[in-house]
């Protein structure tokens, strides 16, 4: 089993696939619990964010998550690696894109390294605001509020406009990454006829863009609340 | 009609190629390209030059040896259709045409614009035997097979061969290739028997020869001249899946 997950291609992309689903259904949590913090004053969400504070479980989870980006990290690029040396060294004089076929699904790669960038300043935004503060066994961050208090990080980081354009493009390319992917991951596993083809990759646009918008929201209504301290 | 034609010229698998451009003139409309192309090398013949190589055969669209990559698209401008059957009223008079040979690292150039598709020869090679009763000619209906499943075998069944799929392929994955094989017999009770064994040994052969990863774009069903369904890929992973974890 080790063997076929590595070399042979379909096992490759079976990793893709299982680790993309795991992605995906972790979107879709961290999604919903953001849009926890649209409600009322915060507090709500601030008793979420001590849930997935320094606990054993949280810890865990994070681990199981950063070894889920790394293993669909790493297969993008043996398999992108594999497939060029696979296209050979003369290119095409003339290329066109074929009917039906979406630019997402032939940029992947490009779409996943700014998925990565995004992910990796969103860590420095948040988790190392949050819980990193916690591990580290301290009671307040550089900005001086408490790890927990996710609420009036959000706000601080999204009052500042630059950081709502760059997270606006970092959704944008997980939104046409996902456009591709999910109905990708059910195609790769063999779950898919002539029949679900068209259903999947419409509920692939559903999911996608309620991930997108889900995201989105906050950023920007964080951004018009720091504008307008009334609303 | 009268075309340009920019045509990749390559002495062997060796020699580096090049894009040489020709004049046809007078062209009718109804002459097919590989015609045309006869037409262009009766001249260079006569002009005392090589000739373009191409492959062609049957020039009906079932034997699946020409190939050629033209404006962009494998067989040409036109769906579900290979180069054989596209006419010279589909381009525009006074056009340049740009014509390469499939380009993929399995598919060595071997002269011009044909390519070795051999590996193809070696995948199905590797699929195998299917196991069928000899003697006398068994009764048609000894075996029924639900109408749907003998014309889902049937569309897999019309794949030619061509090498399109991997050639428009970005990636350069045989996969909706060995997809219409599995699935065609996947589909009937006598290559049933096999299936777990052959999805298993042609997907290895593929991965051998060097093809590469299939990436779901779905580039190579627009391209298809049969019109093969990427859903024949899913139930090729399907079946390999399963026979994995049978293992």
């Amino acid at each position: 089993m080790g063997c076929f997950l590595t070399n042979s291609s379909l096992g490759r992309k079976l990793v893709m696939s299982i680790s993309g689903c795991f992605l995906v259904l972790f979107l879709l949590f961290h999604m919903a619990m953001n849009v926890v913090a649209l409600i009322g004053d915060g507090s709500a969400y601030n008793v979420i964010c001590g849930f997935l504070g320094a606990n054993w479980y949280a810890l865990v989870g994070t681990a199981v998550l950063a070894l889920g980006v790394l293993v669909h990290f790493v297969y993008a690029f043996i398999l992108t690696w594999q497939n060029r040396k696979a296209r050979g060294n003369v290119r095409y004089a003339v290329t066109v894109t074929e009917k039906g076929v979406d630019w997402s699904s032939k940029n992947m790669l490009l779409l996943g390294v700014i998925v990565i960038l995004g992910l990796l300043l969103h860590l420095t935004h948040f988790w190392s605001k949050m819980m990193l503060v916690e591990l580290m066994g301290q009671h307040a961050n550089n900005l001086g509020l408490a790890p927990t208090d996710g609420a009036a990080l959000i706000q601080y980081t999204f009052s500042q406009w630059y950081n709502v354009v760059l997270y606006l493009v970092w959704f944008a390319a997980l939104w046409l990454h996902l456009n591709h992917g999910v109905w990708s991951m059910f195609q790769t596993v063999g779950w898919a006829n002539d029949t679900w083809l068209p259903r999947l990759k419409c509920i692939a646009k559903l999911v996608s863009g309620l991930i997108f918008l889900g995201f989105a929201v906050v950023a920007v209504v964080f951004y018009i609340k720091s504008l307008c301290p009334c609303c | 009609m009268n075309f340009t034609l920019k045509i990749w010229r390559q002495r062997d698998a060796h020699s580096k190629g090049e894009f040489k451009e020709y004049k046809v003139t007078d062209i009718s409309s109804d002459t097919s390209f590989l015609e045309m192309l006869d037409i262009l090398n009766n001249d260079l013949v006569h002009k005392g030059e090589e000739p373009v190589a191409f492959d062609h055969d049957c020039r009906e669209g079932i034997c699946g040896m020409c190939s050629l990559h033209i404006d962009g698209h494998a067989h040409g401008p036109s769906q579900a259709v290979t180069t054989c059957q596209i006419y010279m009223r589909q381009f525009k008079d006074g056009a340049t045409i740009t014509v390469e040979p499939w380009r993929s690292a399995a598919f060595p150039v071997i002269r011009d614009l044909v390519v070795n598709r051999g590996a193809y020869d070696e995948i199905l090679q590797a699929g195998g035997f299917v196991s069928v009763r000899t003697n006398s000619v068994p009764d048609g209906n000894a075996i029924p097979i639900p109408q749907a499943d003998a014309e889902e075998s049937m569309d897999a069944a019309a794949c030619v061969g061509c090498g399109a799929c991997a050639a428009t392929c970005k990636n350069g994955s045989a996969m909706l290739f060995v997809a219409a094989r599995v699935s065609s017999l996947a589909k009937l009770p006598q290559g049933r028997v096999e299936g777990a064994r052959r999805a298993k040994s042609m997907v290895a052969k593929m991965d051998e020869l060097g093809f590469g990863n299939c990436t779901n774009t779905g580039a190579c069903q627009a391209e298809c001249p049969k019109g093969i369904s990427i859903a024949h890929i899913a139930r090729l992973n399907r079946e390999f899946l399963a026979a994995k974890l049978e293992d």
